[in-house]
């Protein structure tokens, strides 16, 4: 379980995140959603101290994050970035075997997880452990990617909108990937993302974001039915909208 | 192939061995300093663009001066850790030329891994720190690999400088291949420069390329490339390394050090004094060849050299500062004698009978049609005329005292090497030069000295020098060094310097038949 209390982060007067409170329970998928600059990346980044908050706590199963080592913590803790970011002087297994290393894990631990994680994320071990990041398609390596977050059995994944840069298709099937994944592996996440289709598929609970702060919390169906504002019920609204204009198209009348 | 080519090409094991102690170790220190300097000031925002700065200026100085600059600060500092710990630093020959390379070699490496760290993409740091390594281990497992095809490719330019700039640590006292192309030039020996210039461009590309296999293997990753380069490169260290060592181990420092400045005469003499020495005495005698003018008096001082030949009035201008006014030749050598025993504790063993004078010269013809025989009618031509004289000519005192007497106001002066000056005056590039008496090349040009009726120049006397404590260590030498006095006329120097300037024959060899001649 996580829970943030009042998390604010400031640069200069500009408040990017502004006392931000919400709680994830264990197993739980929860979405941190809003349009860019609302504040979700630096929120998630603060989780796992790649940002150090200016005020507020992280607090991961009761114990403050503040206490570990940031390099101790982020261990901890699996990451998946936008920008993907393999390292392109490792192979994939050297990529996905680092924080295992890093926790001095033995050899045999170590290859294990790897296949079994390359296995998970459906990239064929014997094919895939020595290749090279930049031989790799970008929806492969996003699947790298969070083999590489999940490496570790951590306690908690934090997904940075991780389909944010890849191509419709590709990103729909790493999409069921991931709820396989999930499902699979049970781990308590936070993802972020701005794709509110994205947000349904891949969260029990969307937490809507806007200019650094919380605007409403809960089950897709709550928000749905009850948005607190205009804000969250535009934005809510969507999939439907996009869905009109696709029946527009399909009967002829935009063309 | 040619004989002068195979006596050339029998010192290029030792040249060539001199020339890699240089640069290997210039460039491993180099790399050694500006690797974790780099890293360091990556560190360090602010530092940054000082610490480039300093690394920029330092590459400014040309590096012959840098080479020399070596000399009075590790003099200085020798005497400092003299006075501290008891061990004087040598001033002279390897060291200051080590140094000297090795500061030269920091500036490209240091600029490249700055920048080859500071241009990784700041998603991969940020995926670094993600993935839970400490600043230590995100440098050596991601900034240091993926910057380094970029500080390879510095540590490959600066293998290409220092190799080059490693042919000018001749006239420190440090052997390399800059010793073929110092006196090539000087004797005339075009061959010798050749194979100078040659072995030091072969050498320079063959570790360019080493390096460079080594970068790609590292881009390619292909194990075999850079084991390959590897294997190389550790050939080269280890050879370096064993040479080193062995020249610590087996090379005991010789008996007598001679010096030799950058002229022909100085080639002769050093190899005729150590002849007369290893002769005589049987003592093993070294020559330390092209040493700069200063350099060698700062170096028989410290003891870095124990006999070379300087001239009375060298001394009595440049040491002692001493002006125009003088008494008569032996005067000055006089005066001399007593002063370097004095202030310096060298001891005079002897003049060798000539004076290789300063003298303003021109082409006999040339000096007839103006109606030129003595300096002082130049001065009212002289605003029509160029004169040239060597490298340090008109930074003496003697030039000053010229155009203070004279009134000497030339259109234009150069400074060039001395063995070009004889030539640009007989084909009229230049009107007037500063010969040197004894120059076979005045006769052989036909070139005339013009009289220095107000005697302003001051006697040039050949003198045998012999540093402190050498007196003690080799009594016999100095003997034996003692029965030259008085055996070398200026003609017969004339002679012996165009027998090599012009004849192209080989100082060693033409000291030998003299000493042959006047047993």
């Amino acid at each position: 379980m996580i829970e943030l209390q009042g998390l604010c982060k400031r640069y200069g007067e500009v408040r990017a995140v502004d006392g931000l409170s919400l709680r994830v329970d264990a197993g739980e998928v929860l979405v941190l959603l809003g349009g860019s600059g609302c504040g979700k990346t630096t929120t998630l980044k603060m989780i796992n101290r790649l940002i150090e908050p200016t005020a507020g706590r992280v607090l991961i199963d009761g114990a403050d994050a503040a206490a570990l080592p940031p390099h101790a913590l982020r261990r901890r803790i699996g990451y998946a970035f936008q920008a993907i970011g393999l390292f392109p002087h490792m192979t994939v297994a050297e990529n996905v075997a680092v924080t295992p290393r890093l926790l001095g894990w033995d050899a045999a631990r170590v290859g294990r997880r790897v296949d079994e994680l390359l296995a998970l994320v459906g990239l064929e071990p014997a094919t895939y452990r020595g290749r090279w990041p930049q031989e790799l398609s970008g929806g492969q390596q996003q699947r790298v990617g969070i083999a590489r977050a999940l490496a570790a059995e951590p306690g908690l994944l934090l997904l940075d909108e991780p389909f944010g840069a890849l191509d419709p298709l590709t990103r729909d099937r790493l999409q069921e990937s991931f709820r396989a994944i999930r499902c699979a592996v049970g781990v308590t996440a936070i993802f972020v993302t701005h794709d509110m289709v994205e947000a349904l598929l891949v969260g029990d609970r969307i937490a809507v974001m806007k200019d650094g702060r919380l605007v409403q919390v809960g089950s897709p169906r709550d928000l749905l039915r009850n948005p607190a504002d205009a804000y969250v019920a535009e934005l809510m609204d969507t999939p439907r909208r996009q869905n009109a204009i696709f029946e527009r198209f399909l009967h002829g009348d935009g063309a | 192939m040619s004989e002068a080519l195979a006596a050339q090409l029998d010192l290029l094991p030792g040249y060539l061995t001199a020339h890699l102690q240089l640069a290997l170790v210039a460039l491993l220190l180099g790399a050694a300093l500006s690797v974790p300097a780099g890293v360091w000031v990556t560190r360090r925002a602010a530092l940054e663009s000082g610490v480039l700065g300093l690394a920029s200026v330092v590459q400014t100085i040309p590096s012959l001066a840098l080479l020399a600059i070596m000399v009075p600060l590790l003099g200085s500092l020798g005497a400092l850790t003299a006075r501290a710990f008891g061990v004087a630093l040598r001033s002279i020959g390897y060291l200051p030329a080590v140094v000297a390379l090795t500061l030269y070699s920091v500036l490209p490496i240091l600029r490249n891994t700055v920048t080859g760290i500071a241009g990784v993409d700041p998603a991969l740091v940020e995926a670094a720190r993600g993935v839970g390594m400490t600043r230590a281990q995100r440098l050596r497992r991601v900034e240091l690999p993926l910057a380094m095809p970029v500080i390879v490719a510095g540590v490959r330019t600066a293998a290409v400088w220092v190799v080059g700039a490693a042919t000018l640590s001749t006239p420190v006292g440090a052997t390399s291949l800059g010793n073929y192309i110092f006196s090539g030039l000087q004797t005339r020996n075009t061959t010798a420069v050749l194979v100078g210039c040659a072995a030091s461009a072969l050498l320079a590309l063959a570790l360019d390329q080493t390096i460079r296999l080594l970068e790609a293997g590292a881009r390619r990753r292909s194990r075999r490339l850079v084991l390959a380069a590897s294997a190389i490169l550790v050939a080269l260290y280890g050879y370096t390394a064993a040479s080193l060592a062995a020249g610590r181990l087996a090379a005991p420092r010789p008996a007598l050090r001679i010096g030799a400045k950058t002229f022909t005469e100085q080639y002769i003499l050093a190899e005729l004094l150590a002849l007369q020495v290893r002769r005589e005495t049987g003592l093993d005698a070294e020559i330390v060849g092209s040493l700069g003018s200063t350099v060698a008096f700062d170096a028989l001082r410290s003891g870095d050299l124990d006999v070379y030949v300087d001239y009375s009035g060298t001394i009595w201008a440049t040491i002692m500062k001493r002006g125009g006014s003088f008494a008569t030749r032996d005067g000055v050598l006089e005066e001399v004698s007593a002063f370097l025993a004095r202030e310096h504790g060298i001891r005079v063993v002897g003049a060798l009978g000539f004076e290789n004078t300063y003298a303003l010269g021109m082409l006999a013809t040339r000096a007839a049609e103006l109606g030129v025989g003595r300096i002082g009618d130049l001065a009212p031509l002289a605003q029509h005329l160029e004169i040239g004289g060597d490298y340090e000519f008109f930074q003496r005192a003697e030039w000053a005292a010229l155009v203070e007497t004279y009134g000497l106001r030339f259109r234009s002066q150069r400074s060039m090497d001395s063995a070009l000056m004889y030539q640009a005056v007989a084909e009229g590039q230049v009107d007037v030069i500063s010969a040197f008496s004894t120059d076979g090349r005045i006769a052989a040009y036909g070139i005339a000295l013009l009289a220095d009726e107000r005697g302003v120049i001051p006697p040039y006397d050949a003198i045998v020098l012999a540093g402190p404590g050498v007196a003690t260590r080799a009594p016999q030498a100095l003997e034996a060094l003692g029965r030259l006095e008085g055996t070398i006329d200026a003609s017969t120097m004339q002679r012996l310097n165009l027998a090599v300037d012009r004849d192209g024959r080989a100082p060693g060899d033409v000291a030998r038949e003299l000493l042959d001649g006047s047993r």
